[in-house]
């Protein structure tokens, strides 16, 4: 812990953090001598006190020379992974929208490896202030070449100088505010009193957004590297001024007045308010099923319904499912899941046991129900000998071949949905099919099921009942 | 007549000597120093009070705090000068509640969305998340549902986002998950390794997929590996554990919050792809948490103002500490979180082992076994890391064997022989039963497994 800043400051009295506070470090930056960082913390702070938000702020640093900033700042703080500073900064904002969140970041961690992170923070206009700090080169590793580096400048990975093979240097002020949630963008410089003054205003101007919620603020300061330029901090300064700047124009780039508008709420942990968000039912369902359909196995059924994406197949199985499970049985429903879902080929495996589903999968399923000739070929030869196959007549003109004992019942699911007065509901005249041929539970436990299912639907329920009747009907009928 | 100006001043021990300032004077007052000062090394500037009128210009254009000023910094430190200075209070943890949750019917929920529910009971509002199959659900189900309860889903730009918005709602001292699945996992693992280098608490739900590169959206089980052993650079470990339902990924998930909280670090459901996917039912638990605010908090006000989320220490003896720090608490973690399960295990000569949905395959095949009186038992990890030995080696007095069914090239395995190791148990034969691709080993091959080496070994 530092020794906390004095009133009316949002730097620490003693920077207790660097160094362990020993020696000069306890009262001097890790900066070297004319570099911009400085200057710029400085004004951050200043800002801070001057807009009263030093209890709520939270620096959020880079990594890059910057990375200790919490050395320095007497505010909350947190240490980001290189580049990721504004992802950082918005799960501190999202966490808490009343705290004052400042990315800090410099131009190889901004516009070199977080440009993602940057450029979605900007567009996305939640209001968070960047301080961007751009003297075209990186400090930390030892001068090597930034996004900004200008052409021709000298770096230890352009060491002919930048040319077009490294390409052209990037206009990072210009690029954020061409996005469409950035409210304030502007480009500042600290080589002489009135661009410092400057500067400070920019800095004060994009927190003040942030603190009325406005939206996503941005200030690009041109900073001086001599150390990395060769240059003494004079020469540093007349070089921003005669070089960077006319390369890096000075200015507001974007000014937009925005509305305060950002305010998400107090979170909700009320249980009452959580059951009726997730849906949760609190009326027992009624039964109807007095035992497990022990005349397909013992303990376990499984059933197979396959299609093609858009048969319903899947629906029809998460039907099945929910049924058996209201009726006090296990189920499982595990889809084939993927691209070719949507579409494709589309099968479902569904499990209804007495006790437990343990193998989820049904890879030879007591019973089958087919939609579409491809998955009856697939699929028919793998039903348990004994089993049962339905498959939709009107779409599948050949028989299939099954092993010694499996019932058909070719069905015309999608004919008799059509007569209906929709072909989507083919799928519930297929689990009347199902129903009937296998008696797996009670008819009015689908019937219950199906009003459960649609009841934010409510007119589409009796054409679903009807198809399942009709489905019931069906089976009957082809039995004799 | 006006106040007179306070004297601006140089601490010269704190003067870099940049002259930056020398610019700043428009009185031309100062100039570069011509002495070394014995404290810094560096040649501060100078100031000549005969011209100096003391407008301060020059204090607003020196880069260091403390170097140009009004008045004279002290350099020794306050507390030597002074005693004990005045500390803000330390700020107060606000405690997690459980709060009663009325009983309800049981749910049929996909696994996605059951993890989803019991991140939601566990008092997360905070979800960010990328689409991957076969996870997306979680984060369809979140997008949904937390609006409603003034909670926050955000779909990051990326996985790498992901996990640094969890970096900042975590280190604000909030639940916060995300679901992903292997390819995406493998993003992340640099912002794990920063979230348990920060300590600070999150939820991952990887729902594994087939691998390497992109590989295809089956079930596998293929990042054991990464999670036991490789998450991100650095000493790392973080609990892993591994459902084998709807039911479970509700409830491992609602565990995991509490869990991450206790040893501030992350926690991972380690799901497989039909986990992800698959329906079945859910029981609720009987309370939900409002997570309340940790003292450690960076959260943004007057009580949280000194706190710090970081993971670099410029220190090597520090950072040699912070390592010991972190590797107490993997051995804690390895002590008291061990978690496993079984199913006829007793007098089992031959044990199969299993997690996820393989588990449940191995349990239809240990049924099947023992109803024709051959002595198999399945014996269940549930955490993956800490591997669950201390339930494991009372069992090998018995058993002689342990067939290992995965559906992967051996990570399961590896972690099993390392534990094996660890714990000096030599002496165990094992076999095992392994699938990649996204084909889960069957129920009938883990009998036949069983059978096989059971009876060459005979």
């Amino acid at each position: 812990m530092s020794t906390p800043a004095r009133q009316g400051s949002a730097f620490f009295e003693h920077f207790d953090r660097h160094a362990h506070g020993k020696g000069l470090k306890g009262a001097t930056t890790h900066y070297c001598p004319g570099c911009g960082h400085g200057l710029a913390h400085k004004y951050v702070a200043e800002a801070l006190v001057e807009l009263g938000v030093e209890d709520r702020t939270i620096m959020v640093s880079p990594v890059g020379c910057a990375v200790f900033l919490f050395y320095y700042f007497d505010t909350g703080n947190t240490q980001a992974a290189h580049g990721r500073a504004p992802a950082v900064a918005l799960g501190h904002k999202f966490a808490n929208p009343k705290s004052i969140v400042v990315s800090y970041q410099g131009d190889g961690d901004l516009a070199s490896i977080g440009l993602a992170e940057i450029m979605h923070s900007a567009q996305l206009g939640i209001p968070i202030s960047v301080v961007f700090i751009n003297n075209a080169i990186y400090g930390m590793t030892g001068g090597q070449m930034a996004p900004t580096t200008l052409m021709g400048q000298w770096s230890t990975t352009t060491p002919e100088g930048r040319n077009r093979m490294q390409g052209p240097p990037m206009h990072v002020a210009e690029v954020i505010a061409r996005l469409d949630g950035a409210t304030y963008v502007e480009r500042c410089a600290l080589f002489s009193q009135k661009e410092r003054k400057r500067a400070k205003t920019a800095i004060k101007k994009a927190l003040q957004l942030q603190v009325e919620g406005r939206g996503f603020s941005f200030v690009e300061i041109l900073a001086e590297c001599p150390t990395h330029w060769g240059l003494s901090p004079q020469q540093s300064e007349e070089h921003v001024r005669d070089v960077l700047a006319k390369v890096y124009p000075l200015g507001v780039v974007k000014d937009e007045t925005s509305e305060p508008w950002f305010d998400p709420g107090q979170p909700s942990f009320d249980p009452e308010k959580v059951l009726e968000v997730i849906e949760a039912q609190r009326e027992p369902v009624q039964r109807f099923c007095t035992k497990f359909p022990a005349h397909l196995d013992p303990i376990d059924v499984s059933v197979k319904l396959a299609g093609s994406g858009g048969d319903g197949a899947q629906t029809v199985a998460m039907l099945l499912t929910r049924t058996a499970i209201s009726e006090g049985f296990d189920s499982t429903h595990i889809p084939s899941y993927g691209p070719e879902s949507r579409g494709g080929t589309s099968y479902a495996d569904v499990h209804l046991a007495k006790e437990e589903v343990l193998s989820p999968s049904a890879p030879h399923p007591h019973v089958l129900v087919a939609f579409n000739a491809p998955s009856l070929d697939k699929f028919a030869a793998s039903v348990k000998p004994g089993g049962i196959v339905i498959y939709d007549s009107s779409m599948i003109t050949k028989p299939p071949t099954v092993a010694q004992g499996v019932k058909v019942y070719p069905v015309p699911c999608a004919t008799i949905a059509q007569r209906l007065g929709s072909v989507v509901v083919k799928n519930v005249v297929a689990l009347g099919a199902l129903q009937e041929a296998a008696k797996l539970l009670d008819e009015r436990s689908f019937l219950g099921e199906l009003g459960r299912s649609l009841k934010h639907k409510g007119d589409l329920i009796p054409l679903n009942e009807a198809a399942f009747r009709e489905g019931v009907k069906a089976v009957r009928e082809l039995a004799g | 007549m006006a106040t007179p100006r306070p004297e601006v001043v140089v601490t010269e021990p704190l003067c870099k000597g940049c002259g930056r300032c020398i610019e700043a004077c428009p009185k031309h007052a100062i100039t570069l120093g011509t002495e070394i000062n014995q404290t810094s090394g560096l040649m501060p500037v100078h100031i000549d009070r005969g011209i100096c009128n003391n407008c301060t210009l020059c204090i607003s254009a020196c880069p260091e705090p403390y170097g140009l000023g009004t008045e004279l910094y002290e350099l020794e430190h306050p507390e030597h000068l002074y005693g004990e200075q005045p500390r803000r209070p330390a700020p107060a943890t606000i405690p997690r509640k459980e709060l009663a949750l009325p009983k309800v019917e049981p749910m049929v929920l996909k696994g996605n969305y059951a993890a989803a529910i019991g991140a939601i009971l566990a008092g997360c509002r905070h979800v960010y998340g990328y689409p991957i199959t076969p996870s997306t659900e979680g984060a369809e189900l979140m997008a949904k549902l937390l609006p409603k309860l003034h909670g926050v889903f955000l779909q990051a730009c990326s996985e790498v986002a992901t996990v640094n918005h969890m970096y900042g709602t975590g280190g604000a001292g909030l639940p916060t998950m995300t679901f992903t699945s292997s390819p995406g996992f493998s993003l992340m693992l640099e912002g794990i390794s920063y979230l348990i280098g920060t300590q600070l608490p999150s939820v991952f739900v990887n729902v594994m997929r087939p691998g390497p590169g992109l590989g295809y959206i089956g079930p596998e089980q293929s990042d054991i590996k990464l999670m036991c052993r490789g998450l991100g650079h650095g000493n790392t470990h973080a609990i892993v554990l591994a459902p084998t339902s709807p039911q479970e990924m509700l409830d491992l998930t609602f565990e995991a919050f509490a869990l991450s909280f206790k040893y501030r670090n992350p926690v991972i459901i380690a799901a497989d792809g039909y986990l992800g996917q698959i329906t079945g039912r859910v029981t609720l638990p009987d309370h939900l948490i409002d997570p309340g605010l940790p003292d450690w908090a960076v959260w943004g006000d007057a009580a949280h103002r000194g706190n710090l989320n970081s993971s670099i220490f410029q220190d090597w003896v520090d950072l040699e500490k912070h390592n010991e720090l972190l590797s107490a608490k993997y051995v804690e973690m390895q002590k008291a979180e061990q978690r496993s399960t079984g199913y006829r295990l007793d007098g089992a000569r031959t044990l199969v082992l299993a997690c996820n949905t393989p588990a449940r395959m191995a349990k239809a095949a240990v049924e099947r076994l023992r109803r024709e009186g051959r002595p198999a038992g399945l014996f269940q990890p549930i955490s993956l890391w800490p591997f669950p030995i201390d339930a494991l080696r009372p069992l090998l007095k018995t058993a002689k064997r342990i067939v290992v069914v995965e559906a992967s090239n051996g990570q399961l395995e590896d972690e099993l022989r390392l534990a094996l190791h660890h714990a000096k148990e030599w002496d165990v034969e094992l076999h095992h039963l392994r699938h990649q691709g996204g084909i889960l080993p069957t129920d009938q091959e883990i009998y036949d497994v069983v059978r096989n080496v059971t009876e060459v070994t005979q």
